[in-house]
């Protein structure tokens, strides 16, 4: 049934079952894909001309401070998000499944902000810190938030991280859930009989056998954060005075602001260097360290 | 006694947690009922009174009707294409071991790591300079085809390979033709896989930005994610407009959530960790 011989089998069989998803993603994704390698070496950029410039485009990109501003902004983001989005994630695992009632209700709420996108989360939250906050910080005498927290470069970007954390928590949670439910009862159960506490518990076995969990999960909000545009938009617009500008973000205005098509596409190219080493470099180290029961 | 206690304290600080990431949207429903100078005045008390007239306002000006439809419509007839597509696609690269179809898996997978800006610059280039077709939601959709095949083909890929092939043998001796025995022996088997790839989709279509913002530039083609973009710039001054509109956009995905809730939850876990 799958060994057809010959060659008119084998292309009705490629064009019934694969021809149209394969053509969809070639379009979408390949012909872009390769078609933007070739573009980081010409001189596009307001008028569509495909003039080879050789590596100009590159060295303008590595020599763009803006850029590595961004980029340092980046990975300090990625950095808090990631520590921080896991440690809630799995806290909030561990208390919505620690038996306490209500526990459907719990898990719904947590999970309610990855229902809704970047823009409208960023706009929700803008109004938090221009308004609500430093109401409150007046009203109760909290000094650190009397004023907005958007307008002042610091605290601007612990906005950003507070907002992703409060976002991406719920979802590993979910995720971190799956890992709890997965570990066999019995090995708790001895381990309880031999005398090992809860977090005895926690550290030796649930935590060593949740592994896929972690690896998941890390890679989830690695790739995500690296990847934030939405927010970064709509919360703060890279502002104030550029303190905040992620790398999509100045991607974006380097092609659409700027019209530097040709520079901003190598700064994609670096972007998607950086991001395809880091993750696989974390999946692969985890996937190593994976324990079977 | 002490295991009470334990309880006790677990459960009071989830309900504390519980309220501080539910705030958010309090503080929106509660503010889309007040007028300006309520709202400047104190952001954090109830309403007086449960006045519409922001949700009016809001209305209008998103056209949310408009956006509704077309949020609908791009991200319904999406998933309906990525299912059909990938569905076969997966069959066809299990089932079938041509050397290629191995190096077709392996490119699908990598592509998945491929940040949007990578293709974004190019993309505007070839459907905006070339073809002439961005700003059309045909070409939206079928961009969103595009994208999604990778991580939809990935996830019935491995729900495909658990499926015994005697079934299909069975309905191919019955002389079921390759398309019959696809549609009505696998696709109903692989229903639990079918609607997590629809529900991961859903979320990651109905709420996407760049894209759209990319393809589409007339109001008209607008989905709610942009509209509520080009709405809120103009209502920064005028808070309890914007808290509306911002609650218009949210209640269908919400209404969704009530609704799926439990599938949700499970369609999310299924699909990381396969």
């Amino acid at each position: 049934m799958y060994n057809q011989k010959k060659l008119p089998d084998k292309i009705l069989i490629f064009v019934l079952f694969a021809a149209v998803p394969i053509f969809a993603f070639v379009a979408i994704v390949i012909a872009p894909f390769l078609l933007g390698l070739y573009m980081s070496f010409t001189d596009i950029g307001t008028v569509i001309n495909f003039e080879f410039i050789g590596f100009s485009n590159w060295e303008r990109a590595f020599a763009s401070s803006r850029f590595w501003n961004s980029f340092g902004v980046t990975v300090r983001f990625v950095a808090a998000v990631v520590i921080l989005g896991n440690v809630f994630g799995f806290l909030l695992a561990l208390l919505v499944t620690s038996g306490i009632k209500f526990q459907n209700l719990f898990r719904a709420g947590f999970f309610t902000p990855n229902l809704i996108g970047g823009i409208i989360l960023g706009y929700i939250w803008q109004f938090l810190f221009l308004r609500m906050l430093p109401y409150f910080g007046n009203v109760v005498g909290i000094p650190f938030l009397q004023s907005s927290w958007l307008a002042d470069p610091v605290r601007a970007f612990w906005a950003l991280v507070v907002v992703s954390v409060w976002q991406s928590s719920g979802y590993m949670m979910i995720i971190y859930i799956a890992g709890l439910a997965s570990i066999n009862k019995s090995l708790l159960e001895a381990a309880s009989l031999d005398g090992a506490g809860y977090f005895r518990q926690l550290l030796s076995i649930k935590m060593p056998l949740m592994i896929p969990a972690f690896t998941i999960c890390l890679f989830l909000t690695l790739r995500n954060s690296f990847m934030i545009y939405d927010l970064n938009l709509a919360l703060t617009n890279g502002g104030p005075f550029m303190s905040t500008e992620m790398v999509t973000l100045a991607i974006f205005n380097e092609a659409f602001a700027n019209r530097n098509f040709g520079v901003a596409q190598v700064q994609a190219l670096i972007l998607f260097v950086v991001i395809a080493t880091v993750t696989l470099t974390q999946v692969g180290f985890f996937k190593k360290r994976e324990v079977e029961e | 006694m002490n295991k009470k206690i334990a309880k006790i304290l677990t459960l009071t600080a989830t309900i504390a947690l519980f309220f501080l990431y539910i705030y958010p949207f309090i503080l929106v429903v509660i503010n889309s009922f007040k007028d300006r100078a309520s709202v400047i005045r104190d952001p954090m008390s109830l309403p007086d009174s449960l006045d519409f007239s922001n949700f009016f306002a809001a209305y209008t000006t998103m056209d949310f009707t408009t956006a509704v439809i077309n949020s609908i419509m791009v991200t319904t007839i999406s998933i309906v294409l990525i299912i059909f597509f990938a569905s076969m696609l997966a069959y066809f690269l299990q089932r079938w071991d041509w050397k290629i179809n191995k190096t077709i898996f392996t490119v699908l997978v990598l592509s998945m790591i491929i940040p949007f800006q990578v293709v974004m610059l190019p993309f505007v280039v070839i459907y905006g300079s070339v073809f002439g077709v961005l700003d059309s939601l045909p070409t939206l959709i079928f961009a969103y085809l595009g994208f999604g095949v990778a991580q939809s083909t990935f996830l019935y890929h491995g729900f495909i390979k658990s499926i015994p092939r005697e079934l299909e043998e069975a309905a191919a001796i019955d002389g079921a033709g390759r398309i019959r025995t696809f549609f009505q022996v696998v696709f109903p088997i692989l229903k639990p896989i079918t609607s997590t790839i629809a529900i991961l989709n859903v979320l990651w279509i109905w709420n996407d930005f760049l894209l759209p913002s990319i393809v589409i530039t007339s109001a008209s083609n607008r989905t709610i994610p942009l509209s509520t973009f080009a709405f809120f710039g103009r209502f920064t001054a005028d808070f309890g407009v914007a808290m509306a509109g911002l609650l218009l956009a949210i209640i269908p995905i919400i209404a969704f959530y009530l609704v799926l809730q439990k599938h949700i939850i499970k369609g999310i876990s299924d699909g990381a960790i396969k």
